[in-house]
């Protein structure tokens, strides 16, 4: 036989995704945004709404609403715990670390900085869920890159890629 | 003029037993695809809404024919040029008489259903749409039966109207009567069957109510030539389009069939060889039907596939292979209500549906309802089926569907009730 299935399942299922899952963190609108992201997964439907605000080069809060599977939503909902209050520099180097994780680089899988996103690490066994792990990253990379550009002016959202 | 009276949305064209006579165990041996292990379990393949598997029949005869007649066709004086061009025609003779067209005449060969639709659409449509003409499409089409029409209605000017779905996704016909009063359809186009729901729309009466109006029909067939068998004369309607991979055929061959003389007053569709009859610097004249309509070197070995599917089909016999999946979908609906909190898309009664049957339950999005399924070797999908209005109308992002063919069985419907199980052990709290 070819595989067994159980622990592969429960691999991609860790507990920590299903409990963000089921109780994501710092969901809802954002009052007083200053950068604003909506990303979509064409093939799937997956999506996100990402609100940042950004003083200096800090995110000072972030929120996000959505509507897709499991391991999308958890993935928004961790990495919100996770940038929340940091620098934009230090969130860059988050989406890059957790994007080569989920490519399978087993340095990025050992690298600490990740916290409990690490427990996306078996996602990159099944390819076709990739994607969706990183849709978050994807409108996080977006959103400070956004930021970065309007610095000192005011939120500009709704514009979508 | 009367007003037309009321159409049954439940209305049935042929008469339904749910039970199947088919020897499936038989079947299977023909299928190599379905005798594998999948992720350390045989593999339940209910999946045949977005392709079938094909059997040992069309996949020797596509080896038999590269090994021995491979050659261009109409284009060589050469014995091989010969034997595939014998080939080629055979089969579109082949696929007219099973269909029902008055000529092999009537059969263009297409990439398969999207690109039939595009044909019309863009050939029909540039010819015959104005500003102020519409074009008459419903909530539940497949976006190759609706996009199509966005395009040349965005190129035109003529606008889309639409018919919506009922709570069951059937087609609300009691606004059809309006609708055509207003005098401005041109064209209608629906599904014979939608790929989401499984709901089998009442085309004969259809087109009935259009041709008093004298709007022009075409039906998205991708799901009805597969599991319903065809007859476009019964049918009544002006264009009939499939694709060879829902039935058991290859990928890359389908069908538009046409009217003759509506096919014969459109202007081609691509420009190339095969399709002209003589070439000027400035202009040229076309080929007759169905070449006119054929540019390039078409996929000739598909052709070839599609004739031994249909002639495959024909043998297992489209009555029973329609019974097979309609017991099979009342089997599953019965199951599926067991489960705590399900929801079931589509028509309630199975006599009303072919074999789809699209569900969602609370606890798990239906990617991760699919990932968990395939864990245990069963392939469905998940998504929103190229159905995005389908998916609007009933408030969803996504469904899970399981689409079954003439060799699925109740052991694996009992296998896809049983992983929705372990998807409530994973899920739940
Ligand atoms: C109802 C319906 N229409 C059109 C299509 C498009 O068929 P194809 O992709 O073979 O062109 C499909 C298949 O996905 C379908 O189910």
């Amino acid at each position: 036989m070819s595989s067994i299935p159980e622990p592969q399942l429960s691999s991609l299922y860790q507990e920590l995704i299903l409990e963000h899952y089921k109780r994501p963190r710092n969901r809802g609108e954002l009052e007083g945004g200053t950068v604003e992201v909506h990303m979509r997964n064409p093939s799937c439907g997956d999506e996100i709404r990402l609100q940042l605000r950004v003083e200096g080069d800090a995110i000072m809060d972030l929120r996000f609403v959505g509507e897709g599977c499991a391991i999308s939503q958890a993935s928004v909902s961790m990495m919100t715990t996770v940038v929340k209050g940091g620098r934009l520099d230090d969130a860059m180097g988050l989406a890059k670390r957790f994007t080569e994780m989920m490519r399978g680089d087993p340095e990025a899988a050992r690298d600490r900085s990740l916290k409990d996103l690490r427990a996306f690490q078996g996602v990159s066994k099944f390819p076709v869920r990739v994607k969706c792990a990183l849709l978050g990253f994807d409108a996080l990379q977006e959103a400070v890159k956004r930021a970065r550009g309007t610095e000192g002016s005011p939120a500009v959202p709704g514009a979508t890629p | 003029m009367d007003a037309p009276p009321p159409v049954k949305t439940s209305a049935q064209t042929r008469p339904r037993s749910l039970s199947s006579k088919l020897d499936v165990e038989r079947l299977r041996r023909d299928f190599p695809a379905l005798a594998q292990m999948v992720n350390g379990r045989p593999l339940a393949y209910l999946d045949n809404a977005a392709t079938s598997q094909k059997p040992l029949r069309v996949l020797d005869a596509l080896r038999n024919y590269y090994e021995h007649d491979n050659a261009n066709v109409h284009r060589g004086l050469h014995e091989l040029s010969r034997r595939a061009t014998d080939a080629y025609e055979g089969a579109r003779a082949r696929v007219a008489t099973w269909i029902g067209a008055s000529s092999p005449a009537e059969v263009i060969w297409t990439r398969g259903t999207t690109e039939s639709i595009n044909l019309v659409a863009a050939s029909w449509g540039s010819a015959n749409l104005k500003e102020g003409d519409e074009i008459l499409v419903s909530d539940m089409e497949h976006h190759s039966n609706l996009v199509p029409w966005q395009l040349i209605a965005a190129r035109t000017g003529a606008k889309l109207r639409f018919l919506e779905l009922d709570d069951e996704g059937r087609l609300i016909l009691d606004a059809l009567p309006e609708i055509l009063d207003g005098g401005r359809v041109r064209i209608a186009a629906l599904s014979h069957v939608s790929n989401a729901l499984g709901t089998i729309n009442p085309i004969a009466e259809i087109s009935k109510l259009l041709h008093e109006a004298g709007v022009l029909f075409l039906v998205d067939g991708a799901q009805g030539a597969a599991h319903h068998g065809v007859n476009v004369r019964e049918l009544g309607v002006d264009f009939y389009a499939c694709s060879g991979h829902k039935m058991c055929g290859p990928t890359g061959i389908g069908v538009l069939w046409g009217r003759r003389e509506l096919l014969e007053g459109m202007p081609p569709y691509q420009g190339g060889g095969e399709m002209i009859d003589r070439v000027e610097r400035d202009y040229s004249t076309w080929a007759a039907l169905p070449h006119k309509f054929e540019a390039g070197t078409p996929n000739i070995a598909g052709t070839v596939g599609l004739h031994a599917a249909v002639d495959y089909l024909d043998e297992i016999g489209a009555d029973a292979i329609l019974a097979h999946e309609q017991a099979l979908v009342a089997y599953a609906l019965d199951r599926l209500r067991e489960v705590p909190r399900v929801r079931l898309f589509g028509p309630s009664d199975p006599g009303e549906r072919a074999g789809v049957v699209s569900f969602t339950v609370p606890e798990a999005h239906p990617h991760d309802v699919s990932t968990i399924l395939d864990s245990e070797g069963i392939a469905i999908r998940a998504g929103h089926h190229c159905a995005q209005l389908v998916m609007r109308r009933f408030g969803v992002p996504a469904t899970a569907r399981a689409s079954f063919y003439f060799y699925n069985t109740r052991d694996e419907v009992d296998r896809l009730v049983q992983g929705l199980e372990t998807v409530r052990s994973v899920f739940g709290d």
